[in-house]
């Protein structure tokens, strides 16, 4: 083995010796469910920092991006106005949620849903579509370790690294079953440790070999006008509506996602998540230098169809074999974590208001088959990688982001008012769910870059982002159906939750 | 109370910022080498940190830890 392998190794090694120290945390009862699912709900700013960090910042951020970047140039950019723009929606949107929560016991967004309209079916569509979505973003991480493990060759690359691929999420659903939520949160400090030295060394080094960014960027024009469906480093006006509908769909979508309200919720207060609002940027800093190194590899001359391994093929070419090893970890770890998060998410959602109905009171029977849904959480993704096939790996979360916006109306304007209709909110996730799925699913099929979609009004064209189309639909549906069902006069369900919940 | 409130208008810059790419998709003028579409929009990043931390102090209840 070579010193990098050494490293790699011994890195996540010890990160997988942390995951099961990390019960030991706090003097925990894990088979209490608020333990487990969200580490007693007593993350302070700095403990919340890293642990949302480490969750939100996944392999979407350190392969995904990069690899569009490298593929079709400046759109792949849209990431990082996405990943600013969230951060104005958590700071007022996510720190009511939080509030709310935290005065009615609530771990999940459908255990709000259905407080608020008293509406069992409404309450499984919520759930279904948490974990409906959670399972292609774990594939995204699936993919991120896979190109490393492929990268790092020898017993790693055996199989076509699906062998490594496996006894990591083995060892990822053993020590998330064993801690829960404190796992990732204690793994989160070294991995965002090794993820802000692999990318400050990454951006000091590879520009300044490859003869400075004004050099890089003469370089990448040509190449990307030449790719089969060409690019540019600056956007086409026809890109304007796709590029912003993009960005501003995915960050109202980034934060109902299970895994981020999980995070979310673990906070001890609202001013922690108000505060980590106004410092987790930072990461979106790293975001958009990563997505850079999408334009130094085509500087570099490297030429691959395989656009995930872009980032470790720079990291092989450009660091002395031990920071390899070190940047590889900060990879499979990064990955490992948001997965982890993820499928205590997803899981959190399936035994809380999918086996059984939303009650405040949750006996450790539950705890055990949230536990036990952890692991096939894991199975499920694993099947997905193995039958989705996307172009580029951002299409995983694209989809998924679709699915996840879906439950918008109902949660988030929920938050707000209780005009709205609960089997008029369920009519229009329908509609949204089955708009989104047939728009992204016809663009995979027909082998489109990412799953932008061209919408066809009288006779006009405006490409955008799939999400965002379904969203309104689903939107309009919902006021439309509220307004008719109100006309006639149709029992618009119990409101649990009163005015003081909320403040 | 109203006149803490209206901190949160500063909220809405970064949407109208980023999300109206005519705005800031031309090459000049480049910084370190980077065409202004990227710094521009990773200046944005540390400027809406900023706002935050703002809109977070400003508004801030005395009873608040």
């Amino acid at each position: 083995m070579s010193s990098g392998t050494l490293i790699f190794v011994a890195l996540v090694v010890g990160v997988t010796v942390l995951g099961f120290v990390a019960s030991r945390w706090g003097h925990a009862n894990l088979k209490s469910f608020d333990e487990w699912a969200l580490g007693g709900r007593r993350f302070g700013t700095l403990v919340s920092w890293f642990l949302l960090g480490g969750d939100l910042y996944t392999a979407y951020t350190f392969v995904a991006v990069p690899a569009l970047v490298y593929g079709v140039g400046a759109f792949g950019f849209f990431a990082v106005p996405y990943a600013t723009i969230a951060y104005p929606i958590v700071y007022v949107l996510l720190a009511r949620f939080w509030t709310v929560a935290k005065k009615r016991g609530y771990i999940t967004t459908a255990d709000f849903v259905r407080d608020r309209y008293g509406d069992r079916t409404l309450e499984i569509a919520v759930a279904v579509t948490g974990v409906l979505a959670a399972m292609p973003y774990i594939a995204l991480q699936l993919v991120g370790m896979k190109t490393v493990f492929l990268q790092i060759g020898g017993i790693f690359g055996a199989g076509g690294g699906v062998v490594a691929l496996a006894v990591a999420f083995v060892v990822l659903g053993a020590y998330t079953y064993t801690s829960g939520l404190r796992a990732p949160a204690m793994i989160a400090f070294v991995k965002d440790t090794l993820i802000y030295l692999t990318v400050i060394a990454a951006i000091i080094v590879i520009p300044a070999k490859l003869g400075g960014w004004a050099h890089i960027f003469r370089a990448v024009g040509p190449v990307l006008a030449h790719r089969p469906t060409p690019g540019a480093v600056l956007l086409t006006p026809q890109m304007y509506f796709a590029y912003a509908t993009t960005a501003l769909a995915s960050s109202l979508s980034l934060f109902i996602y299970p895994h981020s309200i999980t995070s979310i919720l673990a906070a001890k207060s609202k001013q922690v998540i108000q505060r980590n609002a106004a410092l987790l940027p930072a990461y979106s800093v790293l975001l958009g230098l990563l997505a850079l190194l999408g334009y130094c590899a085509i500087a570099a001359g490297i030429a691959t169809k395989d656009t995930n391994a872009i980032v470790p093929m720079l990291f092989a070419r450009f660091f002395p074999d031990w920071f390899a090893g070190v940047a590889y970890a900060a990879i499979v770890i990064g990955a490992l974590v948001p997965a982890a998060i993820m499928a205590i998410g997803a899981a959190n959602l399936f035994a809380s208001n999918i086996f059984r109905h939303f009650s405040p009171e949750r006996s450790h029977t539950l705890t055990r088959a949230a536990k036990f849904l952890c692991l096939a959480m894991c199975a499920l993704a694993l099947l997905f990688v193995a039958f989705v096939k996307v172009q580029y790996a951002i299409d995983f979360q694209l989809l998924g982001g679709s699915w996840m916006l879906q439950i918008f109306p109902a949660l988030i304007f929920g938050l707000y008012t209780r005009w709205f209709h609960p089997k008029a909110l369920l009519i229009g996730w329908l509609c949204g769910m089955t708009a989104a799925t047939v728009m992204g699913f016809s663009n995979i099929a027909t082998g489109k870059i990412v799953i932008e979609f061209p919408l066809h009004v009288f006779g006009f064209s405006l490409t955008g982002f799939v999400a965002f189309y379904a969203l309104l639909l689903n939107i309009g549906i919902a006021a439309l159906l509220t307004w008719l069902l109100g006309a006639a006069k149709v029992d618009p369900g119990v409101d649990a939750t009163t005015i003081g919940d909320y403040a | 109370m109203k006149t803490k409130r209206a901190w949160y208008w500063l909220l809405l810059a970064p949407f109208v910022g980023t999300l109206w790419p005519p705005f800031y998709n031309h090459a000049d003028p480049a910084l370190f080498g980077l065409p202004f579409f990227y710094w521009y929009q990773l200046l944005w990043v540390i400027v809406t940190s900023a706002i935050l931390g703002l809109v977070f102090l400003m508004t801030r209840e005395r009873s608040d830890v």
